[in-house]
């Protein structure tokens, strides 16, 4: 498989990251490159093999129901680029 | 999830167009909020209402490196729940990422679960009536399936002109999301199950239900159709926060859509919002780009898997539901299957009533608690829980009947001033008087003033017995209604000489 | 006086219990070291000068109250994808701008908690993704090795490259580093020194900023396999706010060095055998083998069949997982904003302004293999082949194997900004050829020095474990490094 420049500048746009035409002109062949060299996978039997969920054998360890975070309001926010009585400031949402 | 019609079209559930008859097919994603005192993944509160970013944990804020771990009594929760639902519960599932960007999701992606979830396929018994004839229609809905994930934060966009506030203290709190069938008809049908839905968590307490406060909200999915047709497109009304207004909103959707379909337009598949103000669904500003959430499984969280003994444990404590207790009243104390209805309707007023009926008649606890409280609360507008009569007091009103203390007239009176007054009935009834008087010589004494004081009247009752109720009525009045009416009744009769 | 920063951490322990140097004048002359080097080594972004004499201080109060941790005054350098509270934490990324978190990494914690000094933090690729350290937003580090009679440039690998540049340049007594496809060992091949990327799950990742959940692990780079050993001990611990993070108590893996291999089951895997792979590699192997032959242990012939598939695998689950992972760099809660009209165009602007073409490079292919359409035919087989190669350790191991041997990398260090590799990521990404199927089988694997290559620049040896098994690594590598002594560049800087 192979991808073009709009599948390039649509990605991006998946990704949130703004990119000018040159830079997804070069991405398209860097992608291209990338695409290419794993494409070998294709030619592995995979049939009745289950995909890895975890390298390690283990069960999953889980919480006991307590409360024993937050009240830290000043810390989530203190390295905030723009905030206001603690919370976050973002440009408006319009839903 | 492959959609398979399970209903016959049903005449009286079509609705007329144009040019012919239209149903509507109806399914629902319920977003529940698992009762925890904790998050899903962190520690952080999920207590409602406080100052912005206060129950946040660096994890809940997505700072870098921070790592999930799983509230064990979310995963309770969601058993439970998937047993009340009579669902299937999958003892292995996965938590996976579904990724978007948005400010009130730190993470840029919400953890949820897409290809394996905690609970399949189960089932709720709605049941719609009573019709004219008093009887009930019973409605089996299919539940797909039932998964654990992620709240989002919210923001709040009143509170500058260019900019909203995001406040996390919600990001992170556990919600089940319980997708049904396709399988609703109209909106009474999705009104009736929204309704079943909830008390059946409330049952559990795995959900506290308080649709005012989001902790259960819809997301409609509403299609039309020619009955016999394949379904139609769907639209998804998302996040409606009430009862009324899922009603509200498939009425208007199915009309919008019926509209557009006979002036020989087609259905665009869209999210659409509810403004209660207007009465009316409208499309949400249009996203350019379509959803492509790029689900994968969290390679923070291994699979979460339990054995057989967990989910016996938790089926062992399950409390009884309401469509058994409905069972149970009918079965063992008697009650009408209407009657039966109506009080586990709510799991609080099958409690109330419960402590009522205790040690008790239960057809009389019940016609009390339909009639005089239900009746009461309605009228002023209150729930259940703020009743102003304890199930105790209305039980020691009951009491005084039964032993004879007081009439069931003086009853009704008593439980006014409970109502309004509050106190103990007995001493209310002691202190004011109001014992019935069962002292046969002095109801005498009544009994003879008012014979000897209408001497026509007695000659009328002579001629035609039945009128020896005047005579009753005027007897009780005299006393103040305090009288045993029995006695009354003998006396009257025979001081007048009337047979029985 | 001789130069303390040449002590290795054994040595420097051992005199500050006998109390004949202080915490004080050993972090002083680290310091020192760091002042006059790093101009030139570009090994730290963010040396912490003052908290490292406080802490040096505590650590003298500790050591003369005899309350001694197992680091007691050990002066280490951190990679800059540790947490460290209050202090500059970016992943070496022009996104975390600023960043300082009011959180402790849980790795970092376990080694102050043991009486270990923080220097500062250390270079590295940026977001960890890269092989040369020329990712990072402040700059490549220069390898303290040159090759002989040459003044150019080279790269201490990556992406932990400040952190084996800094321990081989004595900048540092050993320094922590993180390895998701081979960025702890590659870096110390490239630098003569020790670097052990342990089990996945033996080191809480909390507090490490996250590239690849599932692959990345956190290790240690020292000067020999001694101080590995000491460092892994403080390193590891089990983790309740890591999910993934086994349950099993952390060994004393320092106890298994000097042990004899006699016996052992070692295995040559025939599929490391690369078409045109340099002989000067071929002899190293050969070296290695001669040498844990001679100690006693038998060496058997495997065969790893998916070996080939690994690097393409990798270079699918990492960036769909990283993808994922950096979306948290929104410009909202931490780090850089660049303004916009509107909320996309905020977002839009900050991350292409925040990240680095590598990163953005490894973020669109994994949005790519994760999209709808896609998510089959790349990541779900990318997750099957990856259950193959673990099946082939599996096999390996069940047939008596106790470790693998193979070289660590393809070649010595290579050039900065070397235009092939810089033309065409693919043939960088080959780098790691020899170091991802470890991390895609979740096992421990050790890059130890074996040797000098033609051009006087060192190699190494890389030894892959049983899951957890770290002590025969250390065991094992500590004969290579006794027969094949140790290295240290000659000090141009
Ligand atoms: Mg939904
Ligand atoms: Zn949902």
């Amino acid at each position: 498989m192979s991808v073009d420049i709009d599948t390039v500048k649509r990605v991006a746009r998946l990704a949130r990251i703004a990119v000018s035409e040159e830079e997804a002109s070069r991405m398209t062949g860097e992608l291209n490159g990338i695409l290419g060299f794993v494409e070998q996978l294709s030619e592995v039997n995979i049939e009745g093999v289950e995909p890895m969920t975890s390298v390690m054998p283990m069960a999953m360890r889980e919480r006991r129901d307590v409360v024993a975070d937050g009240g830290i309001a000043d810390d989530i926010v203190a390295n905030a680029p723009v905030s206001d009585r603690n919370f976050f400031l973002v440009p408006k949402v319009v839903e | 999830m492959t959609l398979v019609d399970v209903r016959t079209p049903d005449p009286k559930r079509l609705i007329p167009g144009a040019t012919g008859d239209w149903e509507v097919i109806i399914g629902m994603e319920v977003h529940a909020q698992v009762l925890s005192s904790s998050k899903l993944f962190s520690g952080a509160s999920t207590e409602f209402g406080k100052a912005p970013n206060a129950n946040v944990s660096l994890v809940d804020a997505a700072m870098p490196g921070m790592l999930p771990v799983i509230n064990e009594e979310c995963v309770k929760q969601a058993v439970r729940t998937g047993l009340g639902l009579k669902a299937e519960i999958n003892h292995r599932s996965i938590f996976d990422r579904k990724n978007y960007f948005y400010p009130d999701l730190p993470q840029g992606y919400q953890i949820s679960q897409f290809k394996d979830p905690i609970v399949g396929e189960g089932k709720i018994v709605i049941s719609l009536g009573p019709d004219r004839q008093g009887h009930f229609e019973d409605i089996e809905i299919g539940i797909e399936r039932l998964h654990l994930e992620q709240d989002a934060g919210k923001s709040m966009h009143d509170q500058h002109p260019t900019m909203s506030y995001v406040d996390l203290n919600r990001s992170g709190v556990a919600l089940m999301e319980i997708v049904s069938k396709p399988d609703m008809r109209s909106s009474d049908e999705a009104k009736a199950y929204m309704t079943k839905l909830r008390s059946i968590v409330r049952y559990l307490g795995t959900c506290d239900g308080n649709m005012d406060e989001g902790s259960m909200r819809a997301d409609v999915n509403v299609s039309v159709r020619r009955p016999g047709e394949p379904f139609g497109t769907r639209c998804e009304i998302k996040n409606v926060n009430s009862i009324r207004f899922i009603g509200q909103a498939i009425e208007y959707e199915a009309r919008r859509q019926i509209g557009i379909l006979e002036d020989g337009g087609v259905i665009d598949q869209e999210t659409r919002l509810f403004d209660p103000g207007k009465g009316e669904t409208r499309s949400m500003r249009s996203k350019e780009d379509a959803h492509d959430y790029r689900y994968f499984p969290d390679p923070d969280l291994l699979p979460l898997e339990f054995d057989n003994e967990f989910v016996g444990r938790l089926l062992a404590d399950l409390p009884e539901l309401p469509d058994d207790k409905k069972t149970r009243f009918v079965k063992d104390l008697g009650l009408s299957v209407y009657d039966a209805s109506v009080l586990v309707s709510e799991k609080a007023i099958a409690d109330y009533y419960e402590v009522v009926a205790a040690g008790r008649d239960g057809k009389i606890a019940a016609n009390w608690v339909i009639n005089d409280l239900l009746g009461a609360l309605n009228k002023d507008g209150k729930a259940i829980e703020e009743t102003p009569v304890s199930p105790a007091q209305l039980g020691g009103i009951i009491d005084l009947i039964k032993d004879g203390t007081i009439s069931g007239k003086i009853a009704k009176d008593l439980f006014e001033i409970v109502w309004n007054e509050g106190g103990d009935p007995a001493a209310i009834v002691e202190a004011r008087g109001m014992k019935q008087v069962t002292d046969t010589g002095a109801i005498e004494k009544a009994v003879d003033e008012i014979i000897a004081a209408n001497p026509e009247q007695v000659e009328k009752v002579k001629a035609k017995p039945a009128l020896a109720g005047w005579f009753v009525g005027q007897v009780m009045k005299a006393t103040g209604g305090k009288a045993n009416p029995q006695a009354v009744q003998t006396l009257v009769k025979t001081k007048l000489g009337i047979d029985e | 006086m001789t130069d303390l920063t040449r002590l290795t951490i054994a040595e420097a322990r051992e005199k500050l219990a006998a109390r004949e140097i202080t915490a004080v004048e050993l972090t002083d002359a680290y310091l020192a070291a760091i002042d006059s080097a790093n101009a030139s080594l570009n090994a730290y972004v963010a040396p912490t000068p003052e908290k490292a004499r406080e802490m040096a201080k505590a650590s003298d109060a500790r050591i003369a109250a005899g309350k001694a941790g197992a680091l007691e005054g050990i002066p280490l350098g951190i990679k800059d994808l540790f947490a460290t509270e209050g202090v500059h934490t970016q992943a070496c990324s022009h996104i975390l701008d600023g960043f300082e978190p009011r959180y402790e990494s849980t790795v970092t914690q376990n080694l102050w908690n043991d009486g270990a000094v923080m220097l500062g933090k250390l270079n590295m690729d940026e977001f960890a993704m890269g092989s040369s350290n020329e990712t990072s937003y402040y700059g490549p580090v220069r390898n303290p090795w040159r090759a002989a009679g040459s003044d150019a440039d080279l790269v201490a690998g990556g992406s932990s490259g400040g952190s084996a540049a800094a321990v081989a340049a004595f900048l540092c007594a050993g320094a922590t580093a993180t390895d998701t496809g081979g960025s702890i060992r590659q870096p110390a091949a490239y630098t003569g020194t020790v670097g052990i990327k342990p089990t996945y799950g033996r080191c809480s990742r909390w507090g490490i900023v996250a590239y690849a959940s599932s692959l990345d692990q956190a290790g240690p780079i020292a000067r020999d396999v001694r101080d590995a050993a000491i460092l892994l001990k403080s390193m590891a611990s089990v983790d309740e706010k890591d999910t993934t993070s086994v349950d099993l108590p952390v060994p004393d893996y320092e106890a298994a060095i000097g042990q004899s291999i006699r016996g052992m089951k070692i295995g040559i895997p025939k599929e490391y055998r690369l078409d045109g792979m340099p002989e000067e590699i071929e002899a190293l192997w050969r070296q290695g083998i001669a040498w844990l032959k001679e100690a006693g242990a038998e060496i058997v012939d495997i065969s790893l069949p998916h070996t080939t598939y690994a690097l393409p695998t990798y270079y699918i689950i990492s960036p769909a997982e990283a993808s994922s992972n950096l979306a948290r760099y929104d410009g909202v809660r931490y780090g850089l904003r660049v303004d916009g009209d509107d909320i996309v165009d905020m977002y839009e602007k900050t991350r292409a302004a925040g990240f680095g073409m590598e990163v953005k490079r490894r973020i669109l292919i994994g949005t790519y293999v994760l999209s709808a359409g896609y998510y089959d035919a790349y990541y779900v087989r990318a997750q099957k082949v990856r259950t193959l190669i673990k099946r082939d350790f599996d096999l390996a191991f069940a047939a008596g194997v106790d470790a693998i041997l193979t070289p660590a990398t393809p070649s010595s260090a290579f050039a900065i900004a070397d235009e092939a590799l810089a033309a065409d990521p693919v043939k960088m990404y080959l780098n790691d050829i020899f170091t991802v199927t470890v991390n895609m089988a979740g096992l421990p694997g050790i890059s130890v020095p074996a040797g000098l290559d033609g051009k006087g620049l060192p190699l190494g040896l890389q030894l892959i474990g049983r899951p957890f098994g770290e002590e025969t690594l250390f065991r094992t590598a500590h004969v290579i490094e006794q027969a094949a002594g140790r290295f240290s560049p000659a000090k141009w800087w």
